[in-house]
């Protein structure tokens, strides 16, 4: 027997069987034709985990060397000491030259191998352009059903911290004391505004305190030109200074991470419905590109057809296959 | 003209033997041997688990213990050492970094109880945990409480032991990691600096004193085969420390600015094939290091010919000895003053290693110094590419090692002629006889007064005090070497240092038959992920204590670069954590790379816990110095490859990998 079949159990995976985690997430990284069906089919089960529904996902970013390996081991301990689940994805990008990658994040991490309650994958862009692979994604919903917390952590600034937006609930981005392009970044709106904001490294109490009102300057400038977090008005975005290495901040940035959840209660299936069409239309758009959207009626129309087919059931992936179907039969109109 | 010959002959430096194994009584008998033999100061190498700060009875110890040194774990192991050895008369040089505040208070302590006076006590502590980050892979705690502990040791021993040298810091390690003579000199320097600088800041040492400090400042350095090029580094090291210790820190007495220098020449370049070949490269080598009087080494210890193949025999050590002895006391090397002072070629060459090497040590103190150019992974990634490009030059034949990728062929060779005998082979039980030991130790000594030992070393960490004294009453009050560094984990934490081999680029392969073989590797790839689904997935492996992450790092470097993604974990995993992540990674191979001898220990652990976890199909490899019989056993148990020194090319391993991954799916 294929192992593949048993990547199928939608129940072991609800109760975070590592193995059976394990080999749904192989499932969702097949890119081979016949395992589509398949992950549609898985993801759909899925879909309404009693863990998905109540939990929690956190995209954090941020650029390269901040720390966001070693603060994500830290805050994995600090999660799981509060009694809570938590499975991470970390994403690595891939060298176009070899298609290969260095997934190196496990090695800034200690865990305890019979903790059953974190779970760690590291996943390759795989060439794709949008930091964020195309499989992050699905695993996320993967991770998402089994666990209560799921983080994905994705570098550089920019286009991953946009897609990032469409698969978390809460966006957090790190940064260092001196990173100065962040900050003009952010003031003049070409980053969308985290929903926290994490100041890593933070060492040196003076250097941290610096960097820390620098930030909340970037922030006032950027809201007096009418940007918000998450186009969410009623949300102020704290700024918290951490250190990874002493631990310190830790404590803080999860009681902001739960305030934040606690915000969203009640917009959060509209969040996270919003995040799913858009993810759909990128998958589309990405597969067939411009023509296909305006064979099928143009971008607002594919977004009020997305909103309504998503909620009469179908994922983004069943639904982004429908399309592209119906895009083929179209093409075979036209003359 | 007046004859050179006629003047009195040099002191020749001291000669010493890096060793240590199975147990304190066993290294005992072999420090006697060696000194009996004209040793002239002893080397101590110490196991795995005491540099790491663990008893034997630790989990990660297994394997471990007595291995690749001596097992301290008390007081009591260390006068057993030393049993008969009268501590005023030796110079000790002690291979030991994290828990060197530890292992220096156990040896004042042992002196104290043989009623010599601790200030006159000569010899050396590594004490150099800024290079484990790069290289050794030995530290425990945070650079900053890291950088503490060097200090404290260092205030110490320039107060009360003011003949020890507190701290080597050491370019060896750097050269090992792949390091070209410019960055050896650009990064010992830089170490040397950021540890003058923060025991200055520390304000515990008066000004007028610095000098002392500056003047106790040593370094370990390596020698490769070009000869030349390091016979100069050694005279650009002179001359750079000369300025530094003049510009940055106003030393005036020119002997304290002198460049004090120990050396092992190069291990790493001993090669598996024709090892006898490696005894003409250790004396060439040697040469290096000694035919500069104005740059020449103050103690020097050999490595064996057989190194590569497994641990050393006591005679392989004596044939070392014999040509150190045979280069000062035969020759006539001694009887002249330098030899290259005004020699244009030997001069240009220095001051072109000075040049570039100052230039790269403003590079790091512009990027805030040693300790932050190694927490944000800059050094770390400029020593992996310099190794990746070392490695190409020889897989491609641009460097030539004899016997290796030229001139291969060979008579029988009479000294491996029985491979098994010509290494030394630890004793099973000694692991086992450390344990016990152990047990019978905290048995019988005094709990209440190691408790309190205890306290007071936890309550001196969370203060700024020296570390020192509170660490020489736990060693009269019985206290372990795990125990001391398991109170101070729960003061500083733990730290994992950056690999460096994420950010690595490596240039490109160069053209011709060599790029082919890449490319021909990622098409093969290519197109088994099209077949798979998804891309091949290789788990590169550390398990046990041994930080020599080199071979891993490169083996994770090239997959990359072939086309794998790779799942690098860094160091001192324990087989539990591997199939861990295997599990979680879903990955399609696991390569292991073991140095330290403890593979039979290991490897078989993994796979069984594999296949435990329903993972017995994945494919597990391992790369180490792995004696052919181990080799051997290891397959039989089901290991699906055994890789040596002596497959250095890493194409080759590569397409081995891939055949692996293709037959499994295959299978499947």
């Amino acid at each position: 027997m294929p192992p593949s079949d048993l990547a199928d159990d939608p129940q072991a995976v609800m109760s975070a069987d590592k193995a059976a985690v394990s080999r749904a997430l192989n499932l969702v990284e097949d890119r081979r034709p016949e395992a589509h069906t398949r992950v549609t089919e898985l993801l759909a089960k899925l879909k309404d985990a009693p863990k998905a529904a109540g939990g929690h996902r956190v995209g954090l970013t941020g650029p390269p060397g901040v720390g966001k390996s070693t603060l994500t081991s830290v805050l994995a301990r600090a999660v799981r000491q509060r009694g809570r689940t938590l499975g991470v994805v970390a994403v690595d990008p891939s060298s176009i030259r070899s298609g290969g990658s260095l997934l190196g994040d496990r090695a800034r991490m200690s865990f305890d191998p019979a903790d059953a309650g974190l779970f760690v994958r590291s996943l390759a862009t795989a060439g794709e352009v949008g930091g964020l692979a195309y499989a992050a994604n699905s695993a996320m919903r993967v991770l998402a059903a089994a666990f209560d917390m799921v983080v994905v952590e994705t570098t550089g600034v920019g286009q991953s911290e946009i897609d990032i937006v469409h698969v978390a609930d809460t966006v957090v981005l790190v940064i260092q004391p001196g990173s100065g392009d962040v900050l003009q970044f952010l003031k003049a709106g070409i980053m969308e505004i985290p929903d926290i904001l994490v100041v890593n490294k933070a060492d040196h109490e003076e250097l941290a305190k610096r960097a820390v009102a620098d930030l909340r300057g970037a922030l006032q400038t950027a809201h007096a030109a009418g940007a918000s977090s998450g186009q969410d008005a009623s949300w102020e975005t704290p700024i918290i200074a951490t250190s990874a290495t002493k631990g310190s901040g830790i404590d803080e940035l999860i009681d902001a991470l739960d305030g934040h959840r606690q915000h969203l209660e009640a917009t959060l299936a509209a969040r996270r419905r919003q995040g799913e069409v858009q993810w759909t239309l990128d998958l589309f758009s990405r597969k067939h590109g411009e023509h296909g959207v305006s064979t099928l009626g143009g971008l607002a129309r594919l977004k009020a057809r997305a909103e309504r087919d998503l909620d009469g059931g179908q994922t983004p992936l069943s639904l982004c296959e429908h399309l592209s179907r119906e895009y083929v039969a179209a093409l075979g109109k036209t003359p | 003209m007046a004859e050179y010959g006629k003047r009195e002959r040099d002191k020749p430096w001291i000669m010493r033997t890096y060793s240590g194994h199975s147990t304190a009584a066993a290294s005992n008998e072999l420090y006697r041997t060696n000194l009996a033999k004209g040793q002239t100061g002893l080397s101590v190498a110490f196991d795995l688990p005491t540099q790491t700060g663990y008893d034997a009875d630790d989990p990660l110890a297994r394997g471990e213990v007595g291995k690749v040194g001596v097992p301290v774990s008390h007081i009591g192991d260390m006068r057993a050492l030393f049993d008969g050895l009268p501590l005023d008369q030796m110079n000790t040089s002690m291979t030991i970094n994290a828990t060197a505040v530890w292992l220096l208070s156990l040896y004042v302590a042992a002196a104290e109880d043989q009623g010599v006076d601790p200030s006159v006590l000569r010899g050396t502590t590594q004490n150099d945990i800024i290079k484990e980050y790069l290289s050794r892979g030995t530290h425990i705690f945070p650079p900053a409480a890291s950088m503490r502990l060097i200090t404290d040791l260092i205030s110490y021993t320039v107060n009360d032991v003011p003949k020890w040298n507190p701290i080597n810091i050491c370019s060896y390690h750097l050269q090992e990691a792949g390091a070209t003579p410019t960055q050896e000199l650009a990064y010992a320097l830089v170490t040397a600096i950021g540890v003058l600088d923060a025991v200055k800041a520390t304000g515990r040492v008066p000004e007028s004193e610095f000098g002392n400090v500056v003047g106790r400042m040593s370094f370990f350095v390596n020698a490769g085969i070009r000869f030349v090029e390091e016979l100069c580094k050694m005279r650009a090291f002179v001359e750079l420390w000369d300025r530094v210790t003049q510009e940055r820190y106003g030393v005036t007495d020119p002997k304290q600015r002198r460049f004090r220098y120990g050396v092992q020449v190069n291990s790493l370049g001993l090669t598996e094939q024709q090892p006898e070949n490696n005894m003409i490269r250790i004396v060439l080598e040697m040469l290096a290091v000694t035919l500069s009087k104005d740059a020449r080494a103050r103690a020097i210890q050999l490595p064996a010919w057989n190194e590569a193949l497994g641990l050393p025999r006591p005679w392989d050590q004596q044939w070392s000895l014999r040509a150190q002895q045979i280069l000062a006391y035969e020759s006539d090397l001694l009887e002249y003053p330098d030899l290259f002072k005004g020699s244009e070629v030997v001069e240009a060459q220095t001051q072109h290693l000075v040049d570039s090497a100052w230039a790269e040590v403003q590079e790091v103190l512009k990027r805030g110094g040693a300790v932050e150019a190694v927490e944000s992974g800059y050094i770390k990634q400029k020593l992996v590419e310099s190794n990746a490009a070392r490695l190409r030059a020889i897989e491609n034949g641009d460097q030539i090692v004899v016997g290796v990728n030229k001139y291969v062929e060979s008579a029988p060779s009479p000294l491996t002629e029985n491979l098994d005998d010509a290494i030394l082979t630890v004793d099973p039980e000694v692991d086992a006889n450390q344990r016990a030991a152990l047990g019978r130790w905290k048995e019988e000594r005094d709990n209440a007064a190691v408790e309190q030992a205890l306290a007071e070393l936890q309550r001196v960490a969370n203060t700024d005090e020296n570390m020192m004294a509170a660490s020489i009453a736990a060693a009269h009050a019985g206290v372990t070497t795990g125990e001391w560094a398991n109170t101070l984990r729960q003061v500083w934490g733990e730290y994992r240092a950056p690999t460096g081999v994420a950010g690595a680029t490596v240039k490109a392969s160069g053209s011709g038959a060599s790029a082919d073989v890449i490319d021909r590797l990622r098409a093969r790839l290519s197109e088994l992920e099209t077949r798979m689904g998804r891309r091949a997935k290789l788990l590169v492996g550390k398990p046990g204590l041994d930080g020599h992450s080199n071979g891993a790092e490169q083996i994770a470097i090239k997959a990359r670069d072939v086309g794998f993604d790779v799942v690098y974990e860094g160091i001192r995993v324990s087989p539990e954590q591997i199939v861990a992540s295997a599990l979680e990674e879903g990955v399609h191979l696991i390569g292991l790379s073991i140095l330290s001898g403890s593979h039979l220990a290991l490897v078989p652990e993994v796979a069984e816990r594999l296949r435990a976890s329903g993972l017995g199909d994945v494919p597990l490899v391992v790369g180490g110095i792995i004696p052919d019989a181990d080799a051997e056993r290891l397959r039989h148990e089901g290991i699906a490859a055994v890789y040596t020194p002596k497959d250095f090319e890493l194409d080759n391993i590569m397409s081995d990998l891939i055949d692996l991954v293709d037959r499994q799916h295959a299978a499947e």
